[in-house]
């Protein structure tokens, strides 16, 4: 076992020579998860499906666009940004979930809410607002008539990413730390391990299935956005895809390129894959409720210091942007209101898709975790693969595909829903994925043993055990989906309004004070539900 | 409680499903008009409402970008929904007329703006126009030190001074112009003059137009519309437009435009609400409200901006623009600006 702590060090879970008795009496996967779980891959396969057909068509002339000199440039940028916003964002993730989960700061249920805010602010409008912040001319210089130089480039996406991507490790850590074993700890700390030692030797490695889930969402989301890193000025890969489609009738070169970022995607899946290596994360016994560690004056006022320059960074320089903005605007005679039609909008179409993505994330995870077979293994690899997809790739091949074949599904909310949870399914599986990997199997051969069949096993004994950790995925899907914007403008029902579409559509034409208000109600809106679903959860909750 | 979760979802998910079908009656007042725009709802939604309201017909508005909605329509096919495709830039709107997806309009209808801001096949008619021009910081730079056409601003001395929106729609239009007027290897070498002098490049007009009034660059091409935007909101700049004196690619007069798809299933209402655009009203709403050039011979621009005809147009088939827009986005990326 990796995890170096002494109580559970055989690696079975994983292990395909492992003992019988750790096994799942069948390694046959019941007929209805496969189709429960394989049922996610008519949404999911759609676009890698549309892609496919368009490419095999392609003519020689469509395939010489890959193989320019600029091509391989731009992946090598695209993958140094990716390699950056991962570290940072799990850096700053894990450790303010650390921070938040296991020591004893104060008001932690508010600063979980502000530090995870960032995860519904568009990433686009997180890098417009460092642009008016930052520069000689910027607000801050305005302010305190200090000139700066502008934000942009690499560090001003890195900047922008990390601040939109950080929320998922430090929700997905949050969770994890949560379920942890605390004898684990104790039992280093007992041996003498310092406490550095006890986080860089049990607590680090035992959030290696976090982390890598985390990982995955994060390098994949700085993969297909194309908004903060084309405002910051910075050559990525998605850049040239989104030129495609404004600057081209031929459609075969966006699908061509796509591919490449699809080959980008499943490097990274495999790469996440071989490091999960052979561990396992469970602990045999029943788990204990953590005690916080109690930190010194020194230790807890860097902790505060950390979190508050984070949430600064965060949300209080966007924020201050906006209300500067809405300010400028209503002294100028713009109008504003309250769009509730937006507010519904958002409400139902990330509700439900959260709700989908839940319901599909459970089977197909459990298939891959628990009847890991290379059908399996090929499901969860596809989640992570459309995840990756530029969101314009996955709209327009889903219209292709719709018109002909769903007819008045088309343009429909139920179409839309299932669009938004295939997109970000890969949130939902990988925060269950995680769950699932704490869950010991041997409680649920217990309940098979006992002779509960595979089905009653799975809601009464597995469903409990990893409900909140399935619901930190849904909530992922639902602040994600908050902010969406491609998919929506595309495959909406005619007249769906959501606060994205309206922030998007009034800052493309510089009604800042419309957009900024937009942005505000859509961070309000979504910090309720943030509480409820993610704080106020029973998995935050000591 | 997980059940009841799951009937409520199913439920709503079949509401969902159920809704959203119009009846197909064809008198226009009641009839169903369904419109891809282009052009965003904060600019045009009030004229829309208010043809809705003269006319009694239920509109309904898919708003999103122009090149996305061109997308979404070539892929739908003969299977679209819509009836009107009102688009932001030529290119748009020549992507769908080249596809054989817009149906032939009235002469009336076009001749009520000048030839040159139509199809000249007659797929669609400009609604509006938009000026190329050249946005600048005026504490760094006079408007006569500005070269006389784009072709100036390769010199060594505009160097990294230059703001471009290569990926923007508007811009590959302008290329696209450029191939036609000055060929391809000329536009080519610009491109490349362009890219040598390391223009800085940004996703749209708008950021353009933010850089230079906040001091980050000099000098930008853009639309001339999103300065007088960006004052009503923010009030007096430190940026101003720039109008090149002779005609070249650089001055066009970009119109955004409508025309009615082939396959449209309420042609009549759709023919009524491109007039209504071409109305009086709604040419003066363009001119105060969206700040861009009636096309309508007689409704004035807004005050400020030099009247149209003064604006030195080269001669050009706005309907060509389509035919060389992947050429364009050829050049523009063996340029390296993308």
């Amino acid at each position: 076992m990796t995890v170096g702590a002494p109580i559970d060090a055989r690696s079975e879970l994983n292990e395909p020579t492992a003992p019988a008795s750790m096994r799942a009496p069948s390694r046959r996967a019941p007929w209805w998860l496969w189709v429960a779980g394989g049922a996610i891959l008519v949404p999911v396969g759609v676009p890698l499906v549309a892609l496919f057909v368009r490419v095999v068509g392609a003519s020689s002339e469509a395939w010489s666009i890959l193989f320019s000199l600029r091509t391989v440039e731009l992946v090598v940028r695209s993958a140094l940004l990716v390699v950056l916003v991962t570290a940072s964002a799990l850096a700053i993730g894990v450790g303010a979930a650390w921070l938040l989960v296991r020591t004893d700061l104060r008001f932690k249920v508010a600063w979980g809410v502000l530090v995870a805010l960032p995860l519904v602010i568009p990433s686009y409008v997180i890098a417009l607002s460092y642009l008016a912040a930052s520069g000689p001319r910027g607000l801050i210089a305005d302010a305190t008539g200090i000139p700066l130089p502008v934000v942009s480039g690499l560090p001003g996406a890195w900047l922008a990413l990390t601040l939109s991507t950080y929320p998922y490790a430090f929700l997905i850590a949050t969770a994890a730390l949560r379920r942890f074993d605390p004898a684990l700890e104790e039992a280093a700390a007992g041996l003498g391990a310092s406490r550095a030692r006890v986080f860089r030797t049990v607590t680090l490695p035992q959030l290696r299935p976090a982390m890598g889930a985390a990982a995955l969402l994060v390098g994949l989301y700085t993969l297909s956005d194309f908004g903060a890193v084309s405002l910051m000025r910075f050559d990525a890969f998605t850049r040239v895809i989104y030129a495609q489609y404004s600057g081209r009738l031929d459609r075969t070169p966006a699908a061509v390129l796509s591919v490449v970022l699809i080959l980008i995607a499943l490097t990274l899946i495999l790469a996440e894959e071989r490091s999960r290596g052979r561990a396992a994360y469970f602990s045999r016994r029943a788990t204990r409720p953590l005690v916080p560690m109690h930190l010194e004056r020194t230790g807890a006022a860097a902790g505060y210091v950390f979190i508050a320059i984070l949430v600064i960074v965060g949300v209080v320089l966007p924020v201050g942007v906006l209300v500067a903005w809405l300010l400028r605007g209503l002294a100028a005679n713009q109008t504003v209101s309250v769009q509730w039609e937006a507010i519904a909008g958002s409400l139902l179409g990330s509700a439900l898709a959260a709700f989908v993505a839940m319901a599909a994330a459970v089977p197909a995870m459990i298939l891959a975790v628990r009847y890991r077979s290379t059908a399996s293994r090929w499901l969860e690899r596809s989640v992570y693969i459309t995840f990756s997809l530029p969101h314009i790739t996955v709209a327009l091949a889903v219209v292709f595909f719709s018109v002909r074949y769903l007819g008045p599904l088309y343009q429909s909310l139920t179409l839309l829903v299932i669009v938004y949870a295939a997109i970000f399914l890969a949130q939902a599986t990988g925060a269950t994925r995680a769950a699932l990997l704490q869950v010991n199997p041997s409680v649920e051969d217990a309940s098979r043993s006992l002779g509960k069949g595979a089905f009653t096993t799975l809601r009464r004994v597995t469903l409990p055990l990893i409900w909140k950790g399935v619901a930190v995925g849904g909530a992922l899907v639902f602040l994600t989906t908050m902010k969406e914007l491609p998919v929506t403008l595309i495959l909406r029902p005619t007249g769906f309004e959501t606060l994205a579409v309206r922030v998007w559509s009034a800052a493309d034409e510089l009604f800042y004070a419309r957009a900024s208000a937009s942005a505000l109600v859509l961070l309000l809106v979504s910090a309720v539900p943030m509480y409820v679903l993610v704080i106020r959860n029973r998995e935050f909750v000591t | 409680m997980t059940r009841a979760m799951i009937t409520i979802v199913a439920l709503a998910l079949l509401a969902a499903a159920c809704g959203g079908s119009d009846d197909g009656s064809t008198g226009i007042e009641g009839s169903t008009l369904v419109i891809y725009s282009g052009r965003s709802e904060d600019l045009i939604g009030p004229l829309v409402d208010q043809f809705a309201e003269e006319t009694g017909v239920d509109v309904q508005i898919r708003y999103a970008g122009s090149a996305e909605l061109a997308a979404t329509l070539l892929e739908e096919g003969s299977g679209s929904p819509a009836d009107v495709f009102f688009a932001q830039d030529p290119a748009s709107l020549g992507a769908i007329a080249l596809a054989g997806m817009l149906s032939t309009l009235p002469t009336g209808t076009l001749s009520t703006v000048p030839e040159a801001f139509s199809d000249r096949d007659g797929h669609w008619v400009g609604t509006s126009g938009r000026a190329r021009v050249v946005v600048y910081d005026t504490t760094r730079v006079t408007p006569d030190e500005i070269p006389a056409t784009e072709d100036g601003f390769v010199d060594q001395e505009w160097k990294g001074r230059l703001g471009v929106a290569p990926t923007n729609g508007s811009f590959l239009a302008f290329v696209a112009a450029k191939i036609l007027l000055d060929g391809e290897a000329a536009t080519l070498a610009w491109l490349q003059g362009i890219a040598a002098n390391d223009a800085p490049t940004y996703p749209k007009n708008s950021a353009i137009v933010a850089a230079v009034d906040e001091g980050q660059v000099d000098t930008g091409l853009v639309n001339h519309y999103y300065l007088f935007r960006r004052t009503a909101e923010l009030g007096d700049l430190l940026a101003e437009n720039h109008f090149f004196g002779v005609a070249t690619a650089g001055s066009m007069v970009m119109p955004a435009g409508a025309g009615i798809l082939e396959s449209a299933a309420n042609p009549g209402a759709a023919l009524a609400f491109i007039e209504f655009l071409l109305s009086t009203a709604a040419q003066e709403y363009f001119a105060s409200e969206t700040f861009e050039y009636p096309l309508v011979p007689g409704v004035e621009p807004f005050p400020g901006l030099p009247a149209l005809a003064s604006i030195p147009t080269p001669d050009l088939d706005l309907s060509e623009l389509a035919t060389v827009l992947d050429l364009a986005t050829d050049l523009v990326a063996e340029a390296g600006l993308l």
